[in-house]
């Protein structure tokens, strides 16, 4: 059972602590620059736009395969945050991101299926995921991501996971 | 005057130049290994930057996208139909074994079928143990007249 009088600022560090360890760990997306906000247990992936990130120069337009990443790793991160929540919540788990033998391991995509809806203008873009079945070993999960207006969205995919399993 | 159909070398040569000015794939480090009819090969190294999970040091399954996509909008523009242009509708990876760090990745992407305004790719990457894919991908992708 959660302790309802833990101090307000010491459950906000020990989320995003525990939200940092998982993000920080990954050296790809410090390199794209996909970063996550955090809404209590919700979150959303940002991708600052970036001139590198283009396909299209003529368009312009965002590269397919930085869409892809991006929705991946916004699937990834979600499915990851969404099985340790309770292990943070009671304090079984602290991943510390400066330590990467206490970073938990990452779920591992088995494939993955996204739909160009519109194409990705220059500007940052937002997504989230959706945990639809997470099982012991695998996992579903469903993303979306707009720019501009929440209701355009400009790519959504499906992926299947595999969970790591522990020893 | 009919206009005179570009030869096939042009067109391999006006491919390679837009695929060298795509900011991403430059910025990945992508290279064209290949080009033909309707097909591209193409492959890009291993780099630290590039990891997606620190343990293993198993480069990020978005890199791999990347280099399919890429690989598969070159296939569809070089159908021997001449396409204007072309987009991604939809690409769907099998990531059947994870890519050994330090390895260069290469995929080949072909049109397995074309209609006169969707092409269907499959593509397959590799990392150097040439036998077993370390990818799989399929997609559709517009065809502009």
């Amino acid at each position: 059972m959660a302790n309802r009088n833990e101090p307000l600022h010491q459950i906000k560090s020990r989320r995003d602590a525990a939200l940092k360890a998982l993000v920080d760990g990954v050296p790809f997306l410090a390199w794209v620059g996909i970063r996550f906000d955090r809404r209590g247990d919700e979150l959303t992936a940002v991708l600052p736009f970036q001139q590198k990130l283009i396909g299209n120069p003529l368009l312009p337009a965002i590269h397919g395969g930085v869409t892809a990443a991006f929705l991946e790793t916004a699937a990834i991160i979600e499915l990851a945050w969404a099985s340790q929540w309770e292990d943070v919540e009671q304090g079984r788990l602290t991943p510390d991101a400066d330590d990467p033998s206490s970073l938990p391991r990452l779920p591992k995509t088995i494939d993955f299926t996204i739909d160009y809806l519109r194409s990705g203008l220059p500007r940052d873009a937002y997504a989230r995921a959706r945990v639809v079945r997470s099982g012991r070993r695998f996992a579903s999960v469903y993303v979306e991501a707009w720019q501009d207006n929440r209701a355009r969205l400009f790519a959504q995919a499906t992926g299947h996971f595999m969970m790591p399993q522990d020893e | 005057m009919a206009e005179q159909a570009p030869s096939e070398e042009d067109r391999l040569r006006i491919a390679r130049q837009f695929i060298e000015a795509i900011p991403y794939a430059a910025a990945l480090g992508m290279r064209i290994e290949a080009l033909g009819p309707g097909e591209a090969t193409m492959s890009m190294p291993w780099a630290e930057h590039l990891v997606g999970d620190p343990q293993s040091q198993v480069i990020h399954g978005g890199v791999v996208s990347a280099l399919m996509d890429t690989c598969c909008g070159a296939a569809a523009m070089l159908h021997p139909s001449q396409p204007r242009s072309t987009a991604t509708i939809d690409l769907r990876i099998d990531y059947m074994r994870p890519a050994t760090p330090r390895q260069r990745i290469t995929a080949h992407a072909y049109c397995y079928h074309v209609t006169r305004s969707v092409a269907f790719l499959r593509a397959e990457a590799l990392d150097e143990d040439g036998e077993h894919p370390v990818a799989s991908a399929t997609g559709a992708f517009t065809l502009d007249r």
